[in-house]
């Protein structure tokens, strides 16, 4: 009896061995990427229109403006993985080197930028409402008084509103927008607030069609910049290369369309395309 | 020790326990009325209650209780419109929540108390019900003035792990929004990430404060009510 | 079971009337309820083929579901093996004779068993991350298995205890008397029965621990619950795709508890379930399972 009993926990303990040892291999693609063949590069997989797994394929604008400035760079579609980078994970993903560039709605601030460098911007996206298609009353953050607004748990977009803009607005959160969007649209909230471009891609969804509108006044500046390991000028320069000449050549037009453009969404035209992008420190 | 202060002052630290025990207290209630019930047809002469009850106990037992909190918000409130708070006063989303969470923990635990009343069910003798029966007495005089009284003494320990287990628990209500313990621990981990140690003490010690005592009072409580036989 | 029986009399015709009606009306209350679900979920759009259908595809059982699966597993998985091991180590600490182990390990005991499973992940997140102390792809996992270890060792280690108590007092006696050492009496006499005893129970916590991996999904651990909301986001279906998530857990932990179930089973038929002091053919299942209940410590099943 004991020698099955030791037996039956060498063997479990052998076996979590083999799970944790398992797929350690794949986590140093990142670091390959000077040699110009595979690239490991972060996204979400959860936005509609700028970064969402769609079975087995990414779709969005943050996955078409990667998969540009990859190719610039000299690396086929075929030969980059995508990894999710979910918020709270981006500083150290890149830090490790797991990932050699992030696009991820990614926003340049100053906290940040002790951490990791920034390419780019390649868009600059601001904190907006979505609101029901037939929704007449809520035109801006200042008419939220009294109503429901939705964001997610950390947001500061949700708190902006609240403190800047409409003291009585309830706030409702959840862990993802998705929740927000299905909330929205059974009519037990009136608004959601985040980033307008991530609205106009949940507004922008096939099952979504017709449904929602985003309000289009803004209340703060997101720029959103190409997440590279602290100090990787190089690769800032050749992504700064590459953006610019998505933007000349009509490519990153292309793309926001492609993306984002049936939802109506309209950005600030002084600022996007973007022409200038931030020196490489 | 700034941090301590920071936790009776800006994070409210006691008002998160507050909802934590008010959660607790709540769900215990209700789960221990639909937990007896459950049990009672478990027992019932009617195949399709019997059916009907262990079924319950099946799935929900094997459902996680995330699962269970998040589809009382998107399948009960949001789908099926079931708004437990008035949806026009100024604070119905935080008291909807609340509720709903409630709705959700009494209805997970109440397929565990319902296993806790039908052990206890099984420590009556079964003279008990024989003689019940010789008396005269229908199924449900039998079960409410002789069964039941004498199961309930018997099912103290383990009604008191289940409700140890829902104070915990209750944690989880933090995923529709519910302001309590481990909510307010996670926003104080983010902004101070530099004590980290600390925070989890202070959260962690308010969890031994609240559940220690309990385990310690059914433990006498079930030596002192003990059927004596 | 035969207890049900004893609670009514075999029903007269009056009795049966009385039943059926009983029953006939319950399934009617049932069918409203469902018919009320069905009708409201239908007004919401929420039963449309659009919705449902791509579940039927090959692409979401292999890209979400199934990787799900996966990963609610690998971390149950390595969570039961880390919790049996430090919950036989927490377990026989507890009893030891040397004060020094036994105190240290009863207070860790305690503390686990207090704390809730979703406050330690979280702690283990934070730490994890802010330390660096694994990998950022890991870290998920690392901190769903540190969370979920601590807790069921802790409950490991009691069922243990509970296990060498419930064993009779001759065993430990005739173990010293044929002069093993207090350590090999634990190790070759006590702790194999102790186990066996328990072995019902401690499969029983893996339903647990699968159930509470569920939990890792706020902490962005890759199970299923969160690919739930990935289907949700790619077909916007997020309530069907919890549907049948949470259908899939239900699946896997129901064949899971009848495991535990024939564990025992088998158990007693080889006469192993020594444990108790009442010989194994003289008391029926339920009897068993009520003692076994009773010895339990709190909370085993129920996180």
């Amino acid at each position: 009896m004991r020698q099955r009993i030791i037996a039956a926990l060498g063997i479990s303990v052998m076996a979590a061995a083999g799970l944790t040892a398992c797929g350690d291999d794949a986590s140093d693609a990142g670091g390959s990427g000077s040699g110009g063949e595979k690239m490991t590069i972060g996204i979400k997989f959860d936005q509609p229109g700028l970064g969402l797994k769609e079975g087995s394929n990414y779709t969005g604008l943050d996955v078409d403006v990667a998969k540009y400035v990859a190719k610039e760079m000299g690396v086929d579609e075929g030969n980059i993985e995508f990894k999710e980078s979910p918020s709270a994970q981006r500083e150290s993903l890149l830090a490790n080197g797991q990932v050699k560039m992030i696009f991820a709605t990614y926003s340049i601030t100053d906290t940040r930028k002790e951490k990791v460098s920034f390419g780019g911007p390649y868009l600059t996206a601001g904190q907006d409402l979505l609101v029901k298609a037939d929704n007449t009353d809520i035109t801006g953050p200042e008419t939220l008084n009294g109503k429901k607004l939705c964001s997610v748990t950390g947001s500061t977009s949700a708190q902006k509103v609240a403190d800047k803009f409409a003291k009585t607005v309830q706030l409702q959160k959840y862990d993802t927008y998705s929740k927000c969007v299905e909330a929205l649209s059974s009519g037990a909230i009136d608004a959601v607030t985040t980033d307008n471009t991530i609205l106009a891609g949940f507004a922008a969804q096939e099952a979504n069609k017709g449904k929602f509108k985003v309000v289009g006044k803004t209340f703060s500046t997101e720029r959103y910049g190409v997440g590279l390991k602290k100090g990787d000028t190089e690769t800032c320069t050749k992504v700064n290369d590459a953006l610019k000449k998505m933007v000349d050549s009509g490519e990153w037009q292309k793309a926001f369309d492609k993306n984002l453009g049936t939802a109506g969404l309209t950005l600030d035209p002084a600022t996007n395309p973007p022409k200038t992008f931030d020196a490489c420190a | 020790m700034d941090v301590i202060s920071e936790f009776f002052t800006e994070y409210d630290g006691l008002k998160a326990f507050q909802q934590t025990i008010y959660l607790t207290l709540l769900s215990a209630l209700f789960a221990l009325v639909i937990g007896t019930a459950v049990a009672v047809m478990r027992v019932s002469p009617v195949k399709v209650l019997q059916v009907i009850g262990s079924a319950y106990v099946n799935i929900v037992r094997n459902t996680p209780l995330t699962l269970v909190i998040v589809f009382c918000n998107l399948g009960l409130f949001l789908q099926l419109g079931i708004q437990l708070a008035n949806p026009n006063s100024p604070t119905s989303i935080d008291d909807n929540n609340f509720r709903l969470a409630v709705l959700g923990l009494s209805v997970y635990h109440a397929a565990f108390v319902a296993e806790a009343i039908r052990s206890g069910v099984n420590t009556v003798p079964l003279g008990q019900a024989e003689a019940a029966r010789a008396i005269g007495l229908p199924f449900l005089k039998t079960l409410r003035y002789v069964v039941l009284p004498q199961a309930f003494r018997g099912a103290i320990a383990p009604l008191g792990n289940v409700l140890i287990a829902l104070t915990k628990n209750s944690t989880v209500a933090s995923v529709i929004g519910v302001t309590e313990a481990s909510a307010v621990m996670k926003v104080m981990m983010e902004n101070r990430p530099d004590v980290i140690f600390v925070v989890f003490g202070i959260f962690a010690i308010g969890f031994v404060i609240l559940t220690l005592p309990v385990g310690i009072l059914f433990t006498s409580m079930s030596k002192r009510l003990a059927v004596k036989r | 079971m035969s207890t049900t029986s004893v609670l009514f009399d075999a029903p007269g015709p009056k009795a049966k009337r009385l039943y059926a009606a009983v029953g006939v009306g319950s399934i009617v209350v049932l069918l409203l309820i469902l018919w009320f679900v069905i009708s409201k979920l239908n007004e919401k759009d929420q039963l449309t083929a659009a919705k449902w259908k791509p579940f039927l595809t090959a692409e979401i059982w292999t890209e979400y579901l199934i990787p799900g699966l996966i990963g609610t597993l690998t971390a149950a998985a390595i969570a039961v093996v880390l919790s049996l091991t430090i919950g036989i180590l927490l377990g026989v600490g507890r009893l030891s004779a040397a004060a020094w182990i036994r105190w240290p390990c009863g207070i860790v005991v305690e503390f686990f068993r207090a704390v809730p499973v979703l406050m330690m992940m979280l702690f283990a997140y934070a730490l994890f991350g802010y330390y660096d102390l694994f990998p950022s792809e890991r870290l998920p996992l690392a901190a769903v298995v540190f969370g979920l270890m601590f807790y069921n060792g802790a409950v490991v280690a009691e069922l243990v205890r509970s296990g060498v108590h419930s064993l009779p007092k001759g065993q430990n006696e005739a173990a010293l008397a044929i002069g093993l050492t207090t350590q090999k009496t634990m190790r070759l006499v006590l702790l194999p029965q102790a186990i066996t005893a328990m072995l019902p129970a401690i499969v029983g916590q893996l339903v647990v621990i699968l159930k509470d991996t569920a939990l890792g999904y706020i902490i962005t651990y890759e199970e299923l619950l969160r690919k739930a909301e990935q289907i949700g986001n790619f077909k916007s279906n997020l309530l069907p795709a919890l549907i049948v998530v949470g259908a899939i857990f239900v699946i896997v932990n129901y064949f899971l508890g009848l495991g535990a179930v024939k564990v025992e089973q088998r158990m007693r038929r080889r006469g192993r379930s020594a444990g108790g002091p009442l010989a194994p053919d003289q008391i029926d299942q339920t009897a068993v399972a009520a003692a076994a209940a009773a010895a339990l410590p709190p909370q085993e099943q129920i996180r």
